[in-house]
């Protein structure tokens, strides 16, 4: 017999309502099955504490004694979008200071907002009739805004990618430091605990579903942006008042080379309606995979590396390419579990109730790529496709001749058909003019920077103004040279388009 | 265990550790070393018995030498044990214990300073004072 979210309202009302959290859950339908887990738990809370990039706050300030209508609004030198009406601004959480840049931004103006600090506001307009005031500057706290509410367009991810960097050079990425070579795997999410992985068919989970949002109770709005149900990767549009929350479920953030955002504790619970309801809440980590993505290709397809799953991260390391690799979560278990078990607590004590999803998620929806009208191309479009290789033990004399034969400055230098050096005609200038007569390998420069196949031309170039160098190996998957792109390549781009 | 030396400025030019490990023959590993004409801050590592040789022989020289306890300062209210740190640390300083509670094992940190900013909320920090 299915309960209905009414009949476990009233059993909240009365005291009576049995809720566990989902990872006690995952133990008592082990033991005693999901037909009899149903029967005798009616909500299981779920909770996650991570990195959501995609929040912010909707203010309204109030009117000025003379009135202005913002056209510009800074928070602390954070900038707030203010295009809406007279008074109203929405401050993201990953705008980054004006002033001091990624240390500071959106999502630290939102903590101290929380922790009623005062913020400085500089607005600007250009006047009107009816709001004559071009500039103003004040100091508020939370308690002198009319609302602060929190709207997040993209939160709770049902599954994260997993991060690594098969590359040479740290990345720093929204997934923290990645170490070169593989030395490390960074991951998201709370697996056994994570709201969307318990109701993966978004039976339960939609428009008017409440909430736990960082200590308030908060309301699902809908899908999320980039909400991808037909992969599993479906996301949620959050809404909650900030003037409720707490300092404990909200943290500001900075990644490093990456820039701000928020650490928001999302709690959601799950009516257990049926068996079916029961079986889905019963989830556990080993069940739900997660691919490990090499984030050095810069690129929206990231190759995926390896599939894991949350039991294998958490354990520790995770065996890549037959070496243990340290794995690190960026969000916080241990604060997921706090979230899971206040909103149990909260539902238990009879003062949080559940609401009635009116609107389920879009089944089968994907996220579309952005279309791009002016598209880049990519190395290797634009590469010298003629492999030329020395071998480093060869004179250098030898990589001379391929230079002439083949009119170019750059030579891959190979052992064993793998690279392991570049050396140019500036490498060989100079052994001249030193009087050497050596091999490839002592004139060659050894810590060689490379592309792959499918980055974009833009990203080189940056990457080539970096190194101070003029040419840039083109590698595959297994290393092996399939051209050269040199800065000859790129400039040729813009005189003679770009496919010639 | 791990002893911060500081060198006032008049005594940079002097080989002071070289001496010290001549005479007394006490095996030291370098871990870090921050040395210019205004001073100096060397950490070096030593077996525990070797501190107060050690550490008499550094002070005769008017140079100070303290053991450093916490190479690493963990701020408790930023920190939010999400582990991040985990995985940048080579040497394997941290981990999480069964609760999840993040756990910190200073015997091994080489104050490569990878954690600091990793951290994505700020609460790590090189301890410079010794304690």
């Amino acid at each position: 017999m299915a309960k209905t979210i009414a009949e476990i309202n009233k059993k909240i009302a009365s005291g009576d309502v049995c809720v566990v959290t989902a990872e006690e859950m995952s133990d008592i339908v082990d033991d005693i099955g999901a037909e009899k887990a149903a029967l005798e738990v009616d909500v299981v809370t779920t909770g996650t504490f991570g990195a959501m990039c995609s929040s912010g706050v909707f203010l309204n300030f109030g009117h000025s004694e003379i009135p202005i209508k913002i056209t510009k609004m800074f928070m602390n030198d954070v900038e707030a979008y203010s295009g809406l009406a007279a008074v109203d601004a929405y401050l993201g959480a990953t705008q980054v200071s004006e002033k001091a840049g990624m240390k500071y931004g959106g999502a630290h103006v939102i903590e101290d907002l929380i922790r009623g600090k005062e913020i400085k506001i500089v607005a600007q307009s250009y006047g009107t009739d009816c709001y004559p005031r071009k500039e103003l500057t004040t100091t508020v706290t939370l308690n002198d805004l009319n609302q602060a509410i929190m709207v997040n367009p993209r939160n709770a991810y049902q599954r994260y990618d997993a991060a690594t960097n098969g590359s040479k050079r740290i990345l720093h990425t929204y997934m923290g430091k990645l170490l070169p070579d593989f030395k490390n795997v960074t991951y998201s999410g709370a697996g056994i605990l994570s709201p969307l992985s318990n109701d993966p068919t978004y039976r339960t989970i939609g428009a008017g579903t409440k909430i736990f949002m960082g200590g308030a109770e908060g309301t699902i709005i809908g899908e999320g942006t980039q909400c991808s149900t037909a992969s599993g990767f479906a996301t949620l549009m959050t809404t909650a008042n900030l003037k409720e929350m707490t300092k404990n479920y909200v943290n500001a953030a900075t990644f490093e080379g990456y820039g701000t955002s928020l650490y928001l504790g999302v709690g959601i619970p799950i009516p257990i309606l049926d068996a079916e309801m029961a079986k889905a809440t019963a989830v556990r980590d080993a069940d739900i995979e997660i691919s490990i993505k090499d984030y050095s290709v810069g690129r929206r397809d990231r190759p995926v590396i390896q599939k894991t799953n949350y039991e294998e991260l958490k354990s520790g390391s995770v065996l890549l390419n037959g070496k243990d690799v340290t794995t690190s979560p960026l969000s916080s278990f241990k604060k997921a579990r706090d979230v899971a078990n206040e909103l149990k607590s909260r539902i238990a004590a009879g003062t949080f109730f559940l609401g009635e999803n009116t609107t389920t998620l879009p089944k089968k929806q994907s996220a579309k790529p952005m279309k791009e009208t002016n598209k880049l191309p990519v190395a290797g479009d634009v590469m010298g496709k003629k492999v030329v290789t020395v071998e480093k033990t060869e004179s250098f004399i030898e990589a001379a001749k391929l230079m002439k034969q083949n009119e170019r400055n750059h030579i891959s230098v190979v052992s064993k058909g793998k690279l392991v050096g570049i050396i140019t005609s500036w490498d060989i200038s100079k052994a001249v003019a030193e009087g050497k007569v050596d091999t490839v390998e002592a004139c060659m420069t050894k810590n060689v920077v490379t592309c792959s196949p499918n980055e974009t031309v833009d990203v080189i170039a940056k990457r080539l103004a970096k190194h101070k160098i003029s040419a840039i190996p083109v590698i595959d998957e297994n290393q092996n040279v399939i051209g050269m792109l040199t800065s000859e390549h790129i400039s040729k781009l813009f005189t003679r388009g770009k496919h010639e | 265990m791990k002893i911060k030396i500081s060198f006032p400025e008049e005594r940079v030019k002097s080989p002071i550790l070289s001496e010290i490990i001549l005479k007394t023959g006490i095996l030291v590993s370098i871990v870090s070393s921050r040395v210019d004409s205004t001073g100096g801050e060397v950490i070096i590592e030593i077996l525990d018995k070797y501190y107060e040789t050690i550490r008499d022989e550094f002070i005769a020289r008017g140079v100070s030498a303290v053991p450093l306890n916490t190479p690493i300062c963990r701020n408790e209210k930023e920190c939010i044990e999400c582990g991040a740190c985990i995985s940048v640390c080579l040497s394997k300083v941290y981990g999480f214990d069964k609760d999840w509670n993040l756990t910190m094992d200073m015997q091994k940190c080489v104050r490569c300073g990878l954690c600091i900013d990793m951290c994505p909320h700020q609460a790590l920090s090189i301890d410079t004072d010794g304690d």
